[in-house]
């Protein structure tokens, strides 16, 4: 095992206590492939500091050129919506159909329109 | 739950509440759609249970499975060979850790993993316990053993599991350099002389039987099998898996100009197949109770670089501690 990347295996936690407080914490990581495209979250991974973490990232998820930019955000520090309220949550596009260009046919034949 | 506790019997199974029910029909709708489960949604405590086992066994196969062949990165026959040895294992560790991330999405701490592996309550692919003592062994398990995973794993990149199938896609993209970089290292010995054939041919005799192994026991004796597959968990039975691998391998050992060694080995017209020997599943069952040639070696190894590895996981979150205590100070300083 050559990098901090491929030794991370055996790495999560700091000493012999089996504590959470003790475990390397969790961070998501987050690759911009090239110029002009956004940050995609491509996985995570555990590392002691925000520096480490953006190294390990570099040795975990682009080996092969995937990418030129990487974002590591503490996994604690993300906040989701609750998956359990999908519909109630997420408006109904049910009857809002209005939103979309195929809403409107009488154009149909217009020239860039 | 509806009635107190205290009046039910403990042999009688709790009641599901209303909130397990609407969980389970939710998830057999998204299973019924071949849609995927992601973390947060319910999931039956045995669905979860599963793939605990299957995903933290897979993780921990490729982290024993760099043992095997790092034993030869010292002594590769050129720098090129050397590099990409190290390429190649250090994809494994990769995957290793890809595949823990998608365990813990299921509730259980990376240390628990690792510990289970280390104490040996943990089971791994029983392949990784076998000896790497020639070259040619690079050639093989890079064919062979990595030519099953691929097999095996390509069907799981749809797997129902959300991260499980994600982390799948992203190990089967790195996965194709490994079995090619191995049929090469084969092919470059059987184009070489007499005694490098010799070896190629020693290694392939060795390591085929178990690469037909890994796909795990025949059908009609892997009783967990059909559950797997009504998850959308496992979409090809052991044998179907074997039987595809097999006719792969046929025309490939052609070119390399090696023989498999199944006596039996042939093409049934009536069938679409290749015929092939039983497979002597006793060797699998020893190797699998941890009575292989290398297992203890395996196993001994790991924890020993887990150990020796405690001061600079410690050094690291020293470093860290401290480094946060000093912008805090500094934040403290300026305000
Ligand atoms: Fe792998
Ligand atoms: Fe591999």
């Amino acid at each position: 095992m050559s990098t901090p990347g491929a030794s991370t295996g055996a790495a999560d936690q700091a000493g012999a206590s089996t504590g959470a407080a003790d475990q390397w914490p969790l961070w998501e990581v987050f690759v911009r492939a090239g110029r002009g495209l956004s940050h995609v979250h491509v996985g995570s991974l555990h590392a002691p500091d925000a520096e480490l973490a953006v190294r390990n990232a570099r040795d975990l998820y682009t080996r092969r050129g995937e990418g030129v930019s990487i974002w590591v955000v503490p996994a604690d520090a993300v906040t989701t919506s609750d998956p359990d309220a999908k519909g109630a949550f997420f408006e109904s596009p049910a009857g809002k159909n209005y939103r979309h260009a195929v809403y409107y046919t009488k154009s149909e034949g217009v020239k860039h329109l | 739950m509806t009635a107190p506790a205290e009046l039910r019997r403990a042999s009688e199974p709790a009641e599901p509440t209303a909130d397990e029910l609407a969980g389970q029909a939710a998830f057999d709708e998204l299973i019924a759609a071949d849609s995927r489960i992601e973390p947060r949604d319910w999931m039956p405590e045995a669905y979860r249970k599963t793939l605990i086992r299957q995903i933290s066994q897979h993780a921990h196969s490729e982290i024993i499975g760099m043992q095997p062949e790092s034993n030869w990165i010292s002594r590769a026959p050129s720098l090129k060979r050397k590099a990409i040895l190290m390429a190649k294992v250090q994809d494994e560790a990769g995957h290793g850790l890809y595949l823990y991330s998608a365990a813990q999405t299921l509730g259980i701490g990376r240390e628990e993993m690792m510990r289970q592996l280390i104490e040996g309550r943990a089971r791994y692919s029983s392949i990784f316990n076998y000896p790497t003592p020639t070259w040619a062994d690079m050639g093989a398990i890079g064919w062979l053993v990595d030519g099953a995973a691929i097999c095996n794993q390509v069907p799981l990149c749809r797997a129902s599991y959300g991260p499980y199938g994600r982390a799948m896609v992203r190990i089967c993209k790195e996965e194709s350099f490994h079995q090619r970089q191995g049929f090469e290292i084969l092919l470059e010995l059987m184009q070489g002389t007499e005694a490098q054939r010799r070896m190629a041919q020693d290694a392939v005799n060795r390591w085929y039987w178990p690469s037909l192994m890994m796909f795990g026991p025949p059908d009609d004796e892997s009783p967990n099998s059909a559950q797997s597959m009504a998850w959308n968990i496992k979409r090809f039975s052991n044998d179907e898996l074997r039987q595809r691998f097999v006719g792969m391998l046929v025309p490939q050992a052609e070119v390399l100009g090696v023989t498999l060694p199944d006596p039996e080995l042939a093409w049934n017209e009536e069938r679409q197949a290749y015929d092939m020997s039983e497979i002597d599943w006793t060797e699998f069952h020893e190797v699998l109770a941890g009575r292989g040639p290398a297992n203890a070696e395996r196993l001994r190894r790991r924890r020993e670089a887990h150990e020796a590895g405690a001061w600079v996981r410690e050094a690291a979150a020293e470093y860290a501690r401290k480094q946060a205590d000093r912008a805090a100070e500094l934040a403290g300083a300026v305000a």
